[in-house]
């Protein structure tokens, strides 16, 4: 049985660090995590200080260093290490079993914004998953596999992608829809969209919940943070969007606008 | 096209930029023939704005003729000729709906960036830095205007522009000021400000049943203006005593309703706007309210204080004590110009009130950053100039 086949029943999780014995098998398609917390920051820091030591020394050796400590800074970010999975071991906490994310852990995030459209139009909206990328600028695609099933394709930092299976756990029309993804997640998430109607004709409350693990641990969300992509001001920026699109029917953009930056001639510099 | 760009204090600049396009389904594309300087383009020229940045195109009172619309535009088409309000709405979102057009949710690209400031976005504007949604203003030969059904009026056959344009901001900011007075038979009106705004208040305070409006400046073409063609009384802020005078003046009582449409770059010789500039300068205050205290101590009790003024950071030293002891309501903000534009482009059909008289100034547009210069100082009396491209 492969380690994708594995469900959460068979293994019970624990807090402690430990060693896993998981069958070694082929890579697949998702980089599993299988590095701890604590080591990940050792092997990204360590890396770090053995690149820059292997560069400044110069020379085959300062290359060899250089290289060695750029693999440890790979380990530390991505949390994946070939030799581990080679041997079948994992110091993760977690195994890398989740189907979601475990109570207490990754990042919470809670934002709401009032939409003065009727939650029948919102829901529908919302519930065709393939309409989200147009209103989240994260998403790239979504596609929609069955009734419950979809894959979701996200960018993240510095360029690269994110992928995921989810599946829907709860519906209730015009109300409530939650999720979570599936085992193998590269970034193991859950969350639910509700939808009440807001006082006086004001329309509807949408309140997202999000509960999810950045694809590089702590280290990774931290990163995000100093380069401007925060997790909850995101899920704010997407809900304002969601906003504009169903009320204006446009988002508010100045992109590709005149101005003095773009003059064709007569500036002086 | 040419433009007039925004290079840092002191320097606007009028260079060739590439012409607007469509971005957005709701856009038009408007061919501009005439357009002004504003009060409030002076405190970007004197850097008080943030997040201002070189090669900003200027601008936000301006009209002309619709050259191009986008395929959802369905009231506009090629050849109408519009004023274009200052403020971008969208027209369906909770403020749009309730009349609260200039707090709009859904125009301001960086609504983020002044949720950090406010709490809350209000909306886009033109020319306005990009806190403001950096939109490319209307001191150009062409604009690009989101919106297009929401915002621009059409003009009928038989007005001139220079009748109408002033529809794009200080007409409906004067007239909503007065508005926000709350005017009852026999009330006493005082305007601090006799620039462009303050005049229209004053004549919008007349056209609203004032029984009295007194106009406070210290410039003479603008107190002669106040006098003229507003019909106000005067007070020279610079021989009088305010507070006094308009004590007097109201017999013992102090005005009903008192207007600041002066704002945050005020002047003045008193101690504390002296210690207002020493504080700016150092960066412990943001803004200079001079006008305001003045107002706040001089209104009557249970008066109404009415803030046009522009206002961008915090204040320091308000008599909130003085306001608070008196029961003074305020009232306050960005202009909500599409409330106002059919009425008051109606007034000036009828023949209630002229706009242009406010003009002093005639220039192209390539002359405009000489325009911006004596504005600012107040030379060659000038009160208002507008921009033909």
């Amino acid at each position: 049985m492969s380690a994708s086949e594995r469900s959460l029943a068979d293994h019970p999780q624990s807090h402690h660090t430990i060693v896993h014995r998981i069958p070694a098998g082929p890579m697949g398609r998702h980089r599993q995590i299988n590095i701890s917390e604590n080591e990940r920051w050792v092997s990204g820091l360590g890396g770090g200080a053995l690149a820059l030591y292997g560069l400044r020394h110069g020379g085959f050796g300062g290359i060899l260093l250089a290289l060695a400590g750029g693999s440890l800074i790979y380990r530390g970010v991505t949390g994946h290490c070939d030799i581990y999975h080679a041997l079948g071991i994992s110091t993760s906490e977690k195994g890398g079993l989740n189907a979601s994310v475990r109570h207490g852990e990754g990042i919470k995030v809670e934002k709401s914004v009032t939409i003065n459209k009727p939650p029948e139009e919102l829901f529908r909206f919302w519930r065709n998953f393939e309409n989200l990328p147009r209103v989240m600028s994260h998403l790239e695609t979504v596609r929609v596999i069955d009734e419950k099933r979809s894959h979701w394709v996200a960018s993240a930092p510095a360029g690269t992608t994110v992928e995921w299976d989810a599946e829907i756990i709860n519906e209730k029309p015009n109300e409530l829809i939650a999720w979570r993804s599936l085992e193998d997640s590269q970034i193991p998430n859950a969350g639910s969209v509700r939808f009440e109607r807001a006082p006086n004709g004001r329309g509807t409350e949408v309140k997202v919940a999000l509960n999810y693990e950045p694809p590089a641990g702590s280290l990774g969300s931290l990163v995000a943070k100093l380069f401007g992509e925060e997790p909850a001001q995101q899920v704010a920026e997407d809900l304002r969007h969601f906003k504009q699109v169903m009320e204006a029917g446009e988002t508010p953009s100045v992109e590709g606008q005149p101005s003095g930056r773009s003059a064709t001639s007569g500036r002086q510099k | 096209m040419r433009a007039l760009c925004w290079y840092g204090k002191n320097d606007v600049r009028v260079i060739s930029v590439p012409d607007p396009k469509i971005i957005n389904p709701h856009d038009a594309i408007i061919k501009i023939t005439l357009s002004a300087i504003c009060g409030s383009d002076l405190h970007l020229y004197d850097g008080y704005i943030p997040t201002m940045e070189k090669g900003d195109i200027l601008g936000h009172e301006f009209m002309g003729e619709v050259v191009e619309v986008g395929k959802e535009v369905k009231k506009l088409k090629q050849g109408d000729r519009v004023v274009v309000p200052f403020t971008i709405a969208c027209g369906r979102c909770f403020f749009c709906q309730k009349d609260l057009w200039a707090l709009c949710d859904n125009t301001n690209p960086n609504a983020r960036m002044l949720e950090k400031l406010y709490g809350y976005s209000g909306s886009g504007l033109f020319g306005y830095s990009h806190l403001y949604g950096g939109y490319a203003g209307g001191q150009a030969q062409y604009v690009r205007v989101p919106f297009a059904d929401v915002g621009p009026v059409k003009i009928p056959e038989g007005m001139s522009d220079e009748q109408v344009l002033f529809l794009s901001d200080i007409f409906p900011t004067g007239y909503m000021a007065a508005e926000n007075c709350q005017i009852r038979p026999g009330d006493t009106v005082a305007v601090w400000g006799c620039g462009p705004v303050g005049q229209f208040a004053i004549k919008s305070a007349w056209l609203l049943g004032a029984e009295r409006v007194i106009a406070i400046d210290e410039v003479p073409e603008r107190l002669r203006l106040a006098e003229t063609a507003g019909k106000a009384e005067t007070i020279n802020f610079a021989e009088a005593d305010v507070f006094d005078q308009l004590k007097e003046m109201t017999g013992g009582r102090g005005p009903d309703a008192c207007i600041d449409a002066v704002g945050l770059e005020a002047h003045g010789t008193t101690p504390d706007a002296l210690l207002d500039r020493a504080k700016a300068a150092v960066y412990l205050a943001t803004d200079r309210p001079t006008a305001l205290r003045q107002a706040i101590h001089a209104c009557r009790k249970g008066g109404t204080v009415s803030v046009p003024g522009v206002y961008g950071g915090f204040l320091d030293k308000v008599p909130f004590g003085a306001a608070f002891a008196k029961g003074l309501t305020f009232r306050m903000g960005q202009t909500h110009v599409h409330r106002y534009l059919a009425p008051l482009l109606s007034r000036i059909q009828k023949g209630e009130i002229d706009p242009s008289f406010v003009i002093t100034h005639r220039l192209t547009l390539e002359d405009a950053p000489y325009g911006y210069q004596i504005f600012r100082d107040k030379q060659d009396e000038c009160i208002k100039i507008v921009l033909r491209p």
